[in-house]
């Protein structure tokens, strides 16, 4: 399938241009843009400039804070991760299969909205629980403070542990008990074969899923917008919204911005690296491929407490913030009690039916996830094509600018969209839904990519070839072969991307204006403005799309697989 | 009969590795031919250039007279206006498509009326043994019978040319026989002709008109019918390729052609040609073991019983080869050897390469 083939010409060509537009106009403009404005300054090169901002003490506090919580954060996702993907993979706790969809339940849930659950039950003085603490049992101080650093850290551990749980639940899953069993046999005790055999063999998944943790709690924006603006904690990506939202753009901010923007992609880039080589170093052995029986520990008298101890972190983390954001969606005044004469569908209607400013979320939600859905799947399909079938020189650079927004996180991509697309460069697309459009595309490219790619390397060349010699011209054989076979990964793609893009807070918030809010600013604003019902019932609604969404595409890629 | 192909002068190269290099060959209208060599010899990359899927670095390619490939940048007809049916190593049937749809495929796109393509789909289908199985997907057919499915769908477009790439490889050997002969049939049936690349002897010299032998360098070493490939070697590598190659050193000393390291002279037509030192090659089945009378002196190094079979490692004068007999015939000969006994060896036929050719043959 060489491009030098004169018959094919036209159309490898086409794919070839436009893959190398796509990825050069979508993802590489705005990235290099923010080194470009981090970096270059009054016509020259200028690091000093770039010492200066990180001396600033805001700067430099919401770098330390960005650390902190990420530090405090991935130590905690490790051990409740390695915890629970432990107690559900080798032991005989009950209904284990329950239990380990429930521990993923997370990934499909915002965190920005379990954080607004949290900060409803445990801010220090309107909290449902600190004030039942205070009011009702009489103590003088709040129980919990959630408005603080370890506050922050316990919400992001609820919604990120699941990476490092399903790694490790994957490792143990796929590690070959014989090599268990020959240590015991060998007279080794239990406590020696874990720490001797199994933790070494399972440390690398362990790392790798703290690495992944720490990579998205520092770039995380929604925990530490919900609850640490109150008291003045920011990090990286609130810094940078802060900045730019406060001065509209000025310049002093943007620059400010692309720097801090900067030392995150290099620190995300440097986790990534390690990630990638511990990955590849620990591949070896373990990973059998099929799935084994392991042998079980039985947990004897701590089976029923350790069984009440995960129904018990289950309802705390899940059901409880769940039931809180209806509850409250439901209230006529935020602050009532939880009666019945309290609770109404009223705000549900009013946001759905009447409330502009939610109507117009959910619409601009739903037609930017489809939109970029849409596209993002067809541009992959196209980049992917490229990359693994076309023989071409040069196309390693796609492959890495298609993967680059993976080390790039959202706010990055938000503050690159507004330098190349504010008008600077010939077209301006600040304040319309489209500059979303488009750095949701940049964001969710990757997705797409590894969708398709990975259904492309299923399709062997010789099927294609097959329908050439069979009279198909290049197009024909796109149409009737490859299209087909890849659709399932097209699917995937499709999905990938439809259903975070509904939640999404992180570049939209940087990102919107006053009509083109989404369902993730409208909640956070109408937060932030006090309409805390509201917020709450628009959330639910969020929540109800999400799992509707997710229940969806379970049946159908069960179909799929079938 | 005229030249189907004809390839002029083709090289080509990946990276710095030469896979081709001024490769000259002309394949005959209606004739099953045989691109025969070792693994990574190249003959796949030819292949590839006659389907228009690669482009040589130099030199030029014809289909039934027509330039289809001109590496002096002259224009390229592309793969799917070439009219060739292509089997492939890995059966590439579509796993999406039902036996119809796969076989029928290239009607398809020749926008042949519906009725024509029904009719002359399933008629294809049936020659190939595939009948009833038309609604099938490619999951639930057997890897003969995916084959069968690419062999139709090479066949169904009434392409006067098929290129076959190991299309049997990937069978077990029953199968493997089976098929062969149905692709002979097929051929000599639809009067096509065939261009079969494969590194199995027996496959090339079983279905063969012409077989042409190519060395890992990418050279055609010799281009002959099957017979003469066999029993004519043109060289060292032919026979060495052909099949179990035993070979005894003969040196010349004072006007005096001595087998090995001993004293004893060939009996038998001296070498000729410039060499100073011969090999005179053969096959097991060459070799005429007895107990006395004319001949080289050799002893049994080695007898193995094998039932049917007697088997022979026998030394003469520090060169080892391997024979058989049949059981039946040892006993009624009395060719039932000891180790250590000595016997006297003659052979039926005995083809001289050159020493110096032989061990570049043998170290590869």
């Amino acid at each position: 399938m060489s491009i030098k083939q004169k018959g094919s010409f036209g159309v490898a060509q086409i794919i070839l241009f436009l893959s190398v537009a796509v990825l050069v106009v979508v993802v590489a403009v705005p990235v290099l843009l923010i080194f470009f404005n981090a970096f270059w300054a009054d016509g020259q090169f200028n690091i000093e400039d770039v010492l200066m901002v990180l001396k600033q003490p805001d700067t430099y506090q919401a770098l330390i804070n960005s650390l902190i919580i990420a530090i405090g954060t991935t130590v905690g996702s490790t051990i409740v991760g390695t915890f629970f993907a432990w107690l559900v993979t080798r032991t005989d706790l009950p209904y284990k299969t329950f239990m380990k969809s429930m521990f993923l339940v997370p990934f499909m849930l915002p965190s920005f909205i379990g954080a607004l659950a949290w900060k409803m039950l445990l801010s220090p003085n309107a909290g449902f629980i600190n004030r039942y603490w205070m009011d009702t049992l009489g103590f003088s101080s709040p129980l919990f403070d959630i408005y603080s650093y370890l506050g922050i850290m316990i919400v992001e551990v609820m919604y990120l542990f699941p990476f490092v749980f399903i790694q490790v639940c994957g490792a143990l899953e796929r590690m070959d008990p014989t090599l268990e069993e020959s240590a015991r046999i060998s007279g080794a005790g239990l406590l020696t074969i874990t720490r001797k055999i199994t933790i070494p063999l399972v440390l690398p998944s362990i790392i790798s899923g703290a690495l992944l943790v720490m990579l998205y709690s520092m770039a995380h924006f929604g925990t530490v917008a919900v609850l640490g603006i109150e008291n003045g904690i920011f990090n990286i990506p609130t810094l940078i919204y802060q900045k730019i939202h406060q001065s509209a753009g000025s310049f002093e901010s943007i620059r400010t911005g692309t720097v801090l923007s900067t030392v995150l992609v290099a620190t995300a880039a440097l986790i990534i690296w390690l990630q990638g080589k511990i990955l590849s170093k620990g591949h070896y052995q373990i990973i059998g491929g099929k799935s084994f029986r392991p042998m079980e520990l039985k947990l004897r008298g701590l089976r029923t407490p350790l069984f009440l101890f995960c129904l018990a972190y289950i309802g705390f983390t899940i059901v409880l913030p769940t039931i809180v954001i209806f509850l409250v969606g439901g209230l006529k005044t935020y602050g009532l009690a939880f009666t019945w004469e309290n609770l109404s569908l009223d705000n549900y209607k009013f946001i759905l039916f009447d409330y502009k400013v939610t109507k117009d979320a959910i619409f601009n939600s739903l037609s930017l996830g489809l939109g970029s859905a849409f596209i993002t799947m067809f541009a992959g399909v196209m980049i992917s094509y490229v990359i693994v079938k076309m023989r071409v020189k040069g196309k390693g650079i796609l492959e890495f600018l298609g993967m680059l927004p993976f080390s790039v996180p959202g706010s990055v991509i938000a503050l690159g969209v507004i330098l190349a697309w504010s008008g600077k460069y010939g077209v301006n697309l600040y304040n319309t839904v489209w500059i979303i459009l488009v750095a949701y595309i940049a964001r969710y490219m990757a997705f797409s990519l590894r969708a398709n790619s990975a259904a492309l390397e299923q399709v062997h060349d010789s099927l294609i070839e097959a329908s050439r010699s069979c009279g198909a011209t290049m197009w024909q054989s796109l149409k009737d072969i490859v299209i087909p076979l890849v659709k399932p990964g097209m699917l995937a793609a499709f999905f990938l991307i439809f259903l975070p893009s509904l939640r999404e807070l992180t570049v939209s918030i940087m990102l919107y204006s006053p009509t083109t809010r989404t369902i993730g600013v409208a909640i956070y604003t109408l937060n932030e403005d006090g309409e805390t019902v509201v917020s709450a019932a628009l959330a639910g609604i969020a929540l109800i799309l999400i799992i509707l969404g997710q229940t969806i595409i379970n049946r159908f890629t069960k179909k799929e697989g079938a | 009969m005229d030249d189907i192909i004809k390839i002029e002068n083709v090289s080509k190269a990946y990276d710095k590795h030469q896979v081709l290099n001024n490769l000259d060959l002309s394949i005959k209208r209606g004739e099953c031919f045989t691109l025969l060599g070792p693994s990574g010899c190249g003959k796949t990359v030819l292949l590839r250039l006659i389907a228009g899927f690669e482009v040589p670095e130099t030199g030029k390619v014809y289909i039934d007279n027509t330039l289809v490939t001109d590496a002096d940048g002259g224009d390229m007809v592309s793969a799917d206006r070439r009219g060739l049916g292509i089997v492939f190593q890995d059966y590439a049937v579509w796993p999406h498509m039902t036996v119809f749809e796969n076989v029928s495929y290239p009607l398809k796109i020749a926008k042949k009326p519906k009725e024509e393509l029904t009719a002359t789909t399933m008629r294809m289908i049936e020659m190939v043994g595939l009948k009833d199985l038309d609604k099938r997907l490619p999951s639930e057919l057997s890897g003969g019978q995916q084959q069968r499915v690419a062999l139709a769908r090479a066949l169904v477009a009434n392409s006067s040319l098929m290129l076959l790439d190991e299309p049997l490889s990937n069978l077990d050997a029953n199968l493997r026989e089976e098929m062969r002969f149905e692709i002979k049939e097929l051929q000599r049936e639809l009067n096509v002709t065939v261009l079969y690349v494969t590194h199995d002897q027996e496959i090339a010299l079983a279905i063969a008109d012409r077989v042409a032998v190519m060395d890992e360098k990418g050279n055609i070493r010799q281009i002959g019918t099957p017979y003469e490939i066999f029993e004519r070697p043109s060289d060292p590598f032919v026979f060495n390729f052909m099949g179990i190659a035993n070979y005894l050193s003969v040196r010349e000393e004072g006007g005096k052609y001595l087998v090995a390291n001993g004293n004893q002279v060939i009996p038998w037509k001296n070498p000729e040609g410039t060499a100073t030192s011969w090999v005179g090659g053969f096959r097991p089945s060459d070799v005429e073991v007895t107990r006395d009378g004319e001949g080289l002196t050799g002893v049994i190094k080695r007898a193995s019983f094998l039932g049917a079979t007697m088997h022979y490692l026998i030394d003469i004068d520090g060169d080892e080869f391997n024979t058989s007999i049949e059981t039946h015939e040892a006993v009624e000969k009395n060719l039932i050897f000891e180790e250590g006994e000595t016997c006297k060896i003659s052979f039926k036929d005995l083809l001289w390469f050159d020493a110096e050719d032989l061990k570049e043959v043998t170290k590869q």
